[in-house]
C-alpha cells in the first residue's frame, strides 16, 4: 500500500520553532521551504536549520520534503545538504520539462555518492507551476523513477496564464491544469497533489475545494497553515458506510481466497481488482484518520 | 542545615517544619478548630462611617507598627489601592507591617521600596510577579514570604493563623454605610470573592471607592455590618488593567491542538454527562477547551450543572445559551463576565472560602467534576510548579491550583511540551505547588499522559481511541529536543515558604545565586 499524502504542510525553513513543531499537527508530509518563503539573506541559515532539524528531530512516519531553490540559484547546495541530512523527498520548484527533473536527479545522485547514501534512496517530486510544465506534465511524471508525485503550483501558473485565482468561481481557471496533473500522475502511477488554498481563515471554501479535488482524483493538497490540515484530512476521511462497505469487500476477497474460488461476488455484484484497490484505500484513509482501528478484514 | 523530608520528597528546614508541619498527603489533615473572629466596635445611630481622607481612615483604624494589613487582588494589574495605602502608611511613619494581600501583581512594584524602608517586613500572598518576585527571590526580605493558595489563605484567616488587623478593600461601588460591590461603578471587577473573607475576619474594615452611591447600595457583596469606615478617592483603579475586553479566542495552532487533546480527554471520561461541572482558567488553551467542549455538549445534549472559579465571558456565553445552569464566581476576569454578574441571578458571587477553603464545612471545589489547569513545569511524579520560572525566580501564583486539583474528580494540566527551548515536562519541578496525587492527566501538543494512579481513566481513554504516553515518555521527548536542563544554583537562604492548602509545608523557595 502506498503512503497517504492527504496533506503536505508548507513551512518556511527559517523558523526554528515551526521546524520543531512541524509534526504535531498531523500532516502526512511536511515540506520545508527553502525557496519562495525565504529571503535571499536567509538562504544559508535556513538550509543549515533544516539540515539540523532533519538530522535531530524525530519525524516518526511523517514524510519530510524540502523545496529547493533552482539549481542555478543555490539549489545545488540545497540538494547536497538535504541528501546528507537524510531528507525523504526533494521537491523541484517550477518544473517546466522532464530535463529539469533529470538535471536535479544528477545532482542528487552525486550527493548520495558523496555522503554514502544508497543511490536512488532520495525521492523526488516536481511542482508544475507554469503552462509549459502543465502541457509537458506527462513527460515530467514519467521522467524519473525517483518521482513520488507531481504537484500543481497555481499562483505562478495563473499569472503566466494572464489570469488570477477565482476561488469563488470554482477555480475554473485551473481546471485544465488540475486535469493534466492528475492524468499525468495516474498514467505514471505516482501521486497527484493539488495547489495551496491561500485564505487561512476561510475553511468553508477550503472544504469545497478539497471535496472537488478529491472528486477529480487527487491524493491530497498542499496546506499553508496547521488549521487547514484537519479540514483537508476530514474531507479524505471515509464515512462509516464507506468503511463498512470496504470491509465487506476485503472480507469477501479473503473468504474467496481461502476457498480457492476464482470468481468473487458480494451481494450479487462481481468484485474485481479496482474495487479491491479502492476498498484498501478506504481502509487506509480511515485508519489514518483514526476512525477505524481494527485489523483489515475483521469485525471493526 | 537540618531538614525534614515531606511526602513529595522536598527537604524542609527544621525550624519551619516544626512551625508549620510538613506535607503528608492531600487529605492527611482533618483538624477540628474554632473559627477566629474579628473585633467589633458597634456603630451607633447618628455616627458616620464616611471619612474625608485615606489618612483619616488609617488613623481611625488605630493602625500601628507590627500589625497585619490586607488587600484583595480583584483589580489585578489595574489596582491603585495597595500602592495608595502603602504610600500613605509610609508617610505616617508606621513600620514593620505584615502584608496579607490575596495576590501581588506587576503593578505593585513600589512595594519593593516599602520593603527596603521597613514599612513591610513580612508578606503572605498567593503569588508574586515580575520585579517584586525577582527582588524577593534575590533575598530582599529577611523573613520568607508565605505563599498560600486561595483556599489555603481563606483557611488561614478563618483559623486565625492570619489575623488581619486592618483590611483595605477597594470596591467599585459603595454607599456611605459600607455596603459594597464590584459589579457597579467605573472600575468594575465583578466578584469580590477574596475581599469577602477579609471583611468577615478583620478587626477593622475600610472600604475604598471612587463611586459613592445612595444608601442602600445593592447588590451587597460586602455588607455594612462588617464595615468600619468608607473613604472616597479619585480612582481605585484603571478599568483597562482590571478587566480586559472580550477575551479573544486563541488562533495559535499549538494552543488549539492542546485544547483539542484536552477536550478528547474530557469527553472520553466518565464525567462527561448531563450535570457536569467544570472550571477552566483564562489562558489560551483552557479558554479554547471551553469552546470545544461547548460544541460537544451541544452535540450530545449535555448541560453543565455549574461552572466554577475565575469566570470569563466564554463561560457566561454557556450560561446564557443554556449550556450551563449556574456560575459560581469567586473572581471575574473580563468585562463581559463582570456585566453578567451584575444582571444574571444564576451568575452567583462566592467567597474564596466558599470556593476553595479546605478547612471549612465544605468548599465548592469538592463538588467539581473537571478542572483545567496550566503549569510552568510538571514532573514525572505529576507534581506541578506554577510559582518559579526555569531560572528559579518567583514569578507566578499558587492561586486555586492545588485547591481545585484536590477537589475535582478530573484535573487536567494543559501545557506545551517546551516553552521556547525550555522543557515543561521535567524530571523534578523547581517548586511543588500541587502534589502529583492531585493531578490526573497531563495534556500537551505531542501527547497525553495519565497518572498511573488513575487506571480507570487510562482504560476509559484507551477505549475511546485516545493515544496515551507515559509521563516519562513525554519528558524524554522534551529532553530529546532541548537537552537535559542544568540544575539551578540556589543559596541556603529560604525566601519563600510554600504552604499546601491544609497549612503544611509542601516546599520552600531558596534564594537564587546571582
Amino acid at each position: 500500500m502506498e503512503r497517504l499524502r492527504r496533506t503536505m504542510m508548507f513551512l518556511p525553513a527559517s523558523n526554528p520553532g515551526m521546524l520543531k513543531d512541524a509534526i504535531i499537527y498531523g500532516a502526512d508530509s511536511i515540506m520545508f521551504d527553502l525557496e519562495d518563503a525565504i529571503s535571499l539573506a536567509e538562504k544559508d541559515t535556513s538550509r543549515f536549520l533544516v539540515f539540523q532539524a532533519v538530522k535531530t528531530f524525530d519525524f516518526s512516519s511523517t514524510e519530510t520534503v524540502v523545496r529547493i531553490n533552482s539549481l542555478d540559484a543555490g539549489g545545488v547546495d540545497d540538494v547536497h545538504a538535504m541528501v546528507r541530512a537524510g531528507i525523504d523527498v526533494i521537491r523541484l520548484p517550477k518544473t517546466t520539462c522532464a530535463q529539469d527533473v533529470l538535471d536535479t536527479e544528477e545532482v542528487i545522485l552525486e550527493a548520495e555518492k558523496a555522503c554514502g547514501r544508497e543511490p536512488g534512496s532520495t525521492r523526488m517530486m516536481a511542482a508544475i507551476e507554469d503552462p509549459r510544465g502543465v502541457l509537458d506534465a506527462v513527460a515530467i511524471a514519467h521522467s524519473s523513477k525517483r518521482l513520488i508525485g507531481i504537484a500543481l503550483g497555481s499562483e505562478d501558473y495563473v499569472t503566466a496564464m494572464k489570469t488570477k485565482r477565482y476561488a469563488d468561481r470554482n477555480s475554473e481557471e485551473i481546471f485544465f491544469a488540475r486535469s493534466m496533473i492528475v492524468h499525468a500522475a495516474r498514467a505514471a502511477g505516482i501521486a497527484a497533489l493539488d495547489t495551496v488554498f491561500a485564505d487561512v481563515n476561510d475553511m468553508e471554501t477550503l472544504r469545497k475545494e478539497t471535496e472537488f479535488i478529491r472528486q477529480l482524483g487527487f491524493d491530497g493538497k498542499s496546506v499553508i497553515h496547521p488549521r487547514q490540515i484537519a479540514v483537508v484530512n476530514s474531507v479524505y476521511t471515509p464515512n462509516q458506510k464507506e468503511i463498512d462497505k470496504a470491509l465487506d469487500v476485503i472480507r469477501a476477497i479473503e473468504e474467496a481466497n481461502a476457498k480457492g474460488s476464482g470468481v468473487i461476488a458480494l451481494n450479487g455484484k462481481m468484485i474485481d481488482k479496482p474495487i479491491v484497490e479502492r476498498a484498501e484505500r478506504v481502509i487506509a484513509l480511515a485508519r489514518a484518520a483514526g476512525v477505524y482501528t481494527g485489523p483489515e478484514g475483521q469485525e471493526g | 542545615m537540618e531538614t525534614v523530608k515531606n511526602a513529595v520528597g522536598r527537604e524542609i528546614p527544621k525550624e519551619y517544619a516544626d512551625q508549620y508541619g510538613v506535607f503528608e498527603g492531600q487529605f492527611a489533615r482533618k483538624n477540628e478548630y474554632r473559627r477566629a473572629a474579628g473585633k467589633v466596635v458597634p456603630t451607633l445611630p447618628g455616627e458616620t462611617k464616611l471619612v474625608s481622607s485615606l489618612r483619616e481612615a488609617i488613623e481611625k483604624t488605630g493602625l500601628k507598627d507590627g500589625m497585619t494589613i490586607s488587600f484583595h487582588h480583584h483589580f489585578r494589574e489595574g489596582d491603585y489601592v495597595l500602592n495608595m495605602v502603602l504610600d500613605e502608611i509610609a508617610k505616617m511613619g508606621i513600620k514593620n507591617l505584615k502584608l496579607a494581600a490575596s495576590s501581588i501583581a506587576n503593578v505593585h512594584e513600589p512595594l519593593i521600596e516599602h520593603i527596603k524602608n521597613g514599612v513591610i517586613t513580612e508578606i503572605t500572598s498567593s503569588g508574586l510577579r515580575d520585579k517584586v518576585g525577582s527582588a524577593i527571590s534575590h533575598g530582599l526580605m529577611e523573613k520568607p514570604v508565605v505563599i498560600r493558595s486561595h483556599g489555603g489563605r481563606a483557611r488561614a484567616i478563618e483559623s486565625g493563623e492570619i489575623h488581619i488587623d486592618v483590611a483595605f478593600l477597594g470596591a467599585s461601588s459603595a454607599d456611605p454605610y459600607g455596603n459594597a460591590n464590584g459589579s457597579h461603578g467605573n472600575a468594575t471587577c465583578g466578584s469580590l470573592g477574596y475581599a469577602k473573607v477579609d471583611a468577615e475576619y478583620a478587626d477593622k474594615v475600610v472600604i475604598i471607592t471612587d463611586h459613592l452611591v445612595d444608601y442602600p447600595n445593592t447588590p451587597i457583596s460586602i455588607p455594612q455590618t462588617l464595615v468600619d469606615y468608607v473613604v472616597v478617592v479619585d480612582a481605585i483603579g484603571n478599568p483597562d488593567g482590571i478587566a480586559k475586553g472580550a477575551t479573544r479566542f486563541t488562533s495559535d495552532p499549538k494552543e488549539l491542538l492542546i485544547a483539542e487533546n484536552a477536550c478528547k480527554v474530557i469527553t472520553a471520561s466518565p464525567y462527561f454527562k448531563d450535570g457536569i461541572s467544570f472550571q477552566s482558567g483564562s489562558g489560551g488553551s483552557t479558554l479554547a477547551v471551553t469552546r470545544f467542549l461547548a460544541e460537544k455538549m451541544r452535540e450530545s445534549g449535555i448541560t453543565a450543572g455549574f461552572l466554577l472559579g475565575g469566570i470569563t465571558s466564554n463561560m457566561v456565553e454557556l450560561l446564557e445559551e443554556g449550556l450551563a445552569k449556574k456560575i459560581l464566581d469567586t473572581q471575574t476576569f473580563d468585562r463581559g463576565a463582570a456585566d453578567s454578574i451584575a444582571r444574571n441571578e444564576n451568575h452567583y458571587e462566592i467567597s474564596a472560602s466558599f470556593y476553595a477553603n479546605p478547612g471549612n464545612k465544605g468548599a465548592a471545589v469538592n463538588q467539581l467534576d473537571v478542572v483545567m489547569l496550566s503549569a510552568l513545569e510538571v514532573d514525572t511524579d505529576f507534581n506541578v510548579n506554577v510559582m518559579t520560572g526555569s531560572d528559579g525566580v518567583i514569578r507566578g501564583a499558587s492561586g486555586g491550583h492545588s485547591d481545585t486539583a484536590a477537589g475535582a474528580k478530573l484535573s487536567l494540566i494543559l501545557c506545551p511540551l517546551l516553552r521556547g527551548r525550555i522543557p515543561t515536562i521535567v524530571e523534578k519541578v523547581n517548586t511543588v505547588i500541587t502534589p502529583g496525587e492531585g493531578i490526573d492527566v497531563v495534556v500537551t501538543e505531542v501527547g497525553i499522559a495519565v497518572n498511573p494512579r488513575r487506571k480507570d481513566l487510562q482504560e476509559a481513554l484507551k477505549n475511546a481511541g485516545v493515544n496515551l504516553f507515559t509521563i516519562e515518555e513525554l519528558k524524554d521527548k522534551a529532553y530529546a529536543l532541548a537537552g537535559t536542563p542544568d540544575p539551578i544554583e540556589y543559596g541556603d537562604k529560604v525566601v519563600a515558604l510554600i504552604e499546601y492548602r491544609d497549612g503544611s509545608l509542601i516546599d520552600v523557595v531558596r534564594q537564587v545565586k546571582r
